[in-house]
């Protein structure tokens, strides 16, 4: 291990200036990064925040003097302690990558090599730049396993990737990049796929490593909140360019610039409760149980009544069942047993067996517009179809009503109608799977995480848009998300799922005040707030009550 | 565990399934050549009684499903029966020539795969440079010529005028084993031009499609050095389907030599089976196609057993 006596917390580490990088969209290139300034002194943690495109994985990249295919950094300087990074030879970068400045990607699940055991992909980095020996590597590997909270440190270095869950995997690669005891570590949106529960530990052990080492990080997240936890200074981006930078503290409390006010705004966003329903509810599934292929049962026993003209929210971990009770109630999984109900009329299990006008009324739309559309259809024939399909619309009528439906999502008929789903944007396209949706006339529409694929801005704008349709056309939702501020933003009424189960159901005031189920609790108190010391503040709270002997439930995915 | 055992139980039942429809189809194919070995051997002069007395006398008057389950039969006992034209034991008249085959196999084999391997590794870790290009046209135009060809024009150059190796793979008699590889490796070295090609851009393009994984990035930002990168963290992962060509192309030496054994004068499986077809000898062009089948079904099995190893999913179950 290098002497890092001689250098202390505060001197310059990292420095950008007038970064311009390109990328390579359809034979052309294109500036993506418009000249930005970055500093970076030893021991300190920089956010990079924005929307996707706006540059802050291609800068954070940079950093490691790195640019992905279809890349290519054009202009300014990179330099790390002393060492042009953009001179520096392919040889020079190599063994500054991994030693002296590692990398956290997004998804643990698809950055391991699936073709080899943790351990050895942790001390592959020691070994080759000849920081330690094979033994001495392992041993620290399991040290650092210890110290990063991973059950069993001694022996899950020695299992493949895909024996471990995507929480744990998240802090096996941490630990991965503290390997080498770098001086920089770039964190590329390292909870981004985690639920809220497992973020809390993956946060807790980042910051506790990056603190201990004082190391310098660079923390890119598309989420304020989750930066502010982070980061000592912030840098907002936008479009490749610096919008404000500043302490973590000044930015959330005294935001100078309005792109950033809406940033913070974004979960600010509240409906008004509606009143409960007397009527019978228009949707209803009694003790459904379900699995995959006769195997272990994913819903057991679930119960869920859905009144009409209202929003149920259906929330919970992946793998809880949420997007199980969905393909039960759609038909496309027929349940081993218990019964769906639409208007109080049993349907049949499975969709094949359900008539037309059963079909129409409930209808979904799901997580990935990208994937939900067929990219060799125009808008005009995507909305079109279920017209045709349920009401038998044909020539004038269907075209009319394709144009009256665009209207109603907030799209220029005129402009986008004759459109390929290619030449949209994702809330576009999430708009167009709405308008298909609405276009079967349905009294349930299921939303299954509509809004996790996109950016905090375009997903409150989408959000705002499901509820003017109910407010005007009196739909129900069945809305199923991981997310627990999507769900306070619009829920009236909420259902916490947890292995398959239903831990609690009840009004959205009920729900969110606690106390309450153990697991409601804990799913509440790791959604980040905004606000500097959050994560502390939780942490201690929550070693407390375990230091009192109170039992504090902890994630499935430890 | 269990499930691995499950699989390669499911692969051979398949694979034996695979095996008996062959043997009918095999049966059925030479049931349809035209021509008749009894008068074949007896000639035109021949009376038909004589021609039928002969055909009692080899059997042939009895209905094909006898004939085929008591060559079925036979064959599950390990008796191959006896050639009709020389009646001697097939088993016998085969066993040596199967033996010079698969040592000619064999041979090609241990030239062609480490070959295509070690090309098809270096053109992805040189992508696009004149070496790819260059590596890439050579094998294309090897595999474009016809085996023939390639096998004529080596025997011009090595043998007749650099005389360097004999044009003849003459390995019958008592002769070493240096002796027996010098006189192969003309042939070897043909049939590895002809299978090299295939193997090696599949090589190429398993790795290179991988390249744009997350976990390539991830060692490239952890400074692992290009060669390193290739051969520990993409070929691993690209082993499935280079396994596989490189079976279908060990398959294709064993049971595919026909024209280069004949070219050679080797004496091979494919030049007996070349030879019995024009003899009529039914009995051993079933048995000789029978064992190429075999081999064909074995080498796949092979490819699929190596396959579900290499899949660390399938060997290390959650």
């Amino acid at each position: 291990m290098k002497s890092k006596a001689a250098r202390t917390r505060g001197d310059l580490l990292l420095e950008m200036r007038g970064l311009r990088i390109e990328g390579q969209s359809s034979d052309a290139w294109q500036e993506i990064v418009h000249g930005v300034d970055l500093t970076l002194r030893r021991g300190e943690v920089l956010g990079l925040i924005g929307e996707s495109g706006a540059g802050k994985s291609t800068i954070g990249i940079a950093g490691m003097g790195f640019a992905r295919p279809g890349c290519r950094i054009t202009g300014g300087s990179i330099v790390f302690d002393g060492i042009d990074l953009r001179k520096a030879s392919a040889e020079t970068l190599r063994r500054l990558r991994g030693s002296r400045i590692a990398y956290v990607a997004q998804s643990a699940a698809a950055a391991f090599n699936p073709a080899h055991r943790l351990i050895d992909q942790y001390a592959e980095t020691a070994v080759l730049h000849g920081i330690s020996s094979r033994g001495a590597a392992e041993r620290d590997g399991r040290a650092l396993f210890k110290r990063l909270r991973l059950p069993d440190p001694d022996r899950i270095g020695e299992r493949y990737p895909h024996q471990v869950s995507g929480g744990q995997l998240q802090r096996a690669m941490v630990a991965m990049a503290m390997a080498c005891r770098p001086d920089l570590i770039v964190f590329d949106e390292p909870t981004t796929a985690l639920d809220v529960t497992t973020q809390i530990e993956v946060l807790a052990a980042i910051q506790s490593v990056v603190r201990e080492f004082h190391t310098a990080a660079i923390y890119i997240s598309h989420d304020l909140a989750v930066v502010a936890q982070m980061a000592d200074r912030i840098m907002v981006l936008r479009h490749g360019n610096l919008v404000e930078e500043g302490t973590a503290s000044r930015l959330i409390e005294a935001p100078q610039q309005d792109y950033t006010r809406r940033l913070l705004a974004v979960r600010g966003h509240r409906k008004d409760e509606a009143a409960p329903t007397v009527d019978a509810p228009v949707l209803e599934i009694r003790g459904v149980s379900a699995s995959y292929g006769g195997g272990v049962k994913v819903l057991e026993d679930v119960s869920i009544k859905v009144g009409r003209g209202r929003t149920v929210a259906v929330v919970g971990e992946s793998g809880s069942g949420k997007s199980t009770t969905a393909r039960v109630i759609t038909g496309l999984l027929p349940p081993l047993a218990g019964e769906v109900l639409f208007n109080g009329e049993v349907l049949p299990p499975a969709c094949g067996k359900r008539s037309r006008d059963q079909l129409r009324h409930i209808q979904m739309i799901y997580q990935m517009p990208d994937v939900a559309l067929n990219p060799r259809q125009r808008i005009r024939d995507i909305i079109g179809r279920p017209l045709t399909f349920y009401l038998g619309m044909t020539g004038k009528t269907r075209d009319t009503r394709v144009r009256e439906l665009l209207h109603l999502i907030e799209l220029d008929p005129d402009e986008y109608i004759d459109r390929f789903p290619g030449e949209l944007s994702g809330g576009q396209k999430q708009r167009i799977c709405i308008a298909r949706a609405l276009a079967a006339e349905p009294e349930v529409i299921i939303c299954d995480e509509v809004t996790s694929a996109l950016d905090q801005l375009v997903a409150e704008e989408i959000l705002k848009l499901l509820q003017r349709l109910q407010n005007e056309l009196g739909v129900t939702y069945l809305f199923i998300t991981h997310d627990l501020a999507t769900v306070k933003a619009i829920a009236d009424e909420i259902v916490v799922m947890l292995r398959g189960r239903v831990v609690q159901q009840g009004g959205r005031q009920e729900v969110l005040t606690p106390p309450n189920h153990p697991y409601t609790d804990l799913l509440l108190s790791s959604v980040p707030e905004m606000q500097v010391g959050w994560l502390e503040a939780l942490l201690a709270d929550r070693a407390a009550r375990k230091a009192r002997g109170e039992a504090v439930m902890e994630s499935a995915d430890q | 565990m269990s499930k691995i055992v499950k699989m390669v139980a499911q692969r051979l039942a398949l694979g034996l399934l695979t095996l008996f429809t062959v043997s009918l189809i095999i049966f059925l194919g030479v049931q349809l050549l035209p021509g008749d070995l009894a008068q074949a051997i007896l000639g035109q002069s021949a009376t038909p009684e004589t021609v039928a007395a002969f055909r009692r006398e080899l059997g042939l008057d009895l209905p094909a499903y006898v004939r085929y389950f008591d060559w079925l039969g036979g064959m599950l006992q390990g008796d191959f029966g006896h050639s009709l034209a020389n009646k001697r034991e097939i088993s016998e008249l085969i066993g040596q020539r199967l033996l010079n085959t698969l040592f000619l196999a064999g041979v090609a084999a241990a030239i062609a795969v480490p070959l295509a391997l070690i090309l098809g590794i270096m053109a992805a870790l040189y992508r696009n440079t004149l070496f790819d290009r260059a590596i890439n046209v050579a094998t294309l135009t090897s595999i474009s010529f016809p085996e023939f060809f390639v096998a004529y024009i080596l025997i011009m150059l090595l043998a007749i005028k650099m005389r360097w190796l004999p044009g003849i793979s003459n390995i019958s008699g008592e002769i070493d084993l240096a002796e027996r590889l010098y006189r192969v490796v003309l042939p070897a070295l043909t049939l590895t031009l002809v299978v090299v090609a295939h193997m090696m851009r599949m090589t190429r393009a398993a790795i290179i499609n991988l390249l744009a994984s997350p976990y390539i990035e991830m060692a490239m930002l952890k400074g692992v050095p290009r060669w390193r990168i290739i051969t520990h963290h993409a070929l691993p992962n690209a082993l499935s389907p280079i396994i596989n060509v490189v079976v279908i192309n060990l398959a294709y030496l064993v049971v595919g030599v026909v024209v280069v054994e004949v070219v050679f004068v080797y004496p091979g499986l494919g030049q007996l089976l070349v030879d019995s077809v024009s003899k009529r000898d039914m009995p051993v062009v079933q048995a000789s196609a029978l064992i190429f089948a075999a081999t064909y079904i074995l080498l796949n099995l092979t490819a699929d057993l190596l396959s579900i190893l290499s899949n660390p999913r399938l060997l290390h179950p959650r």
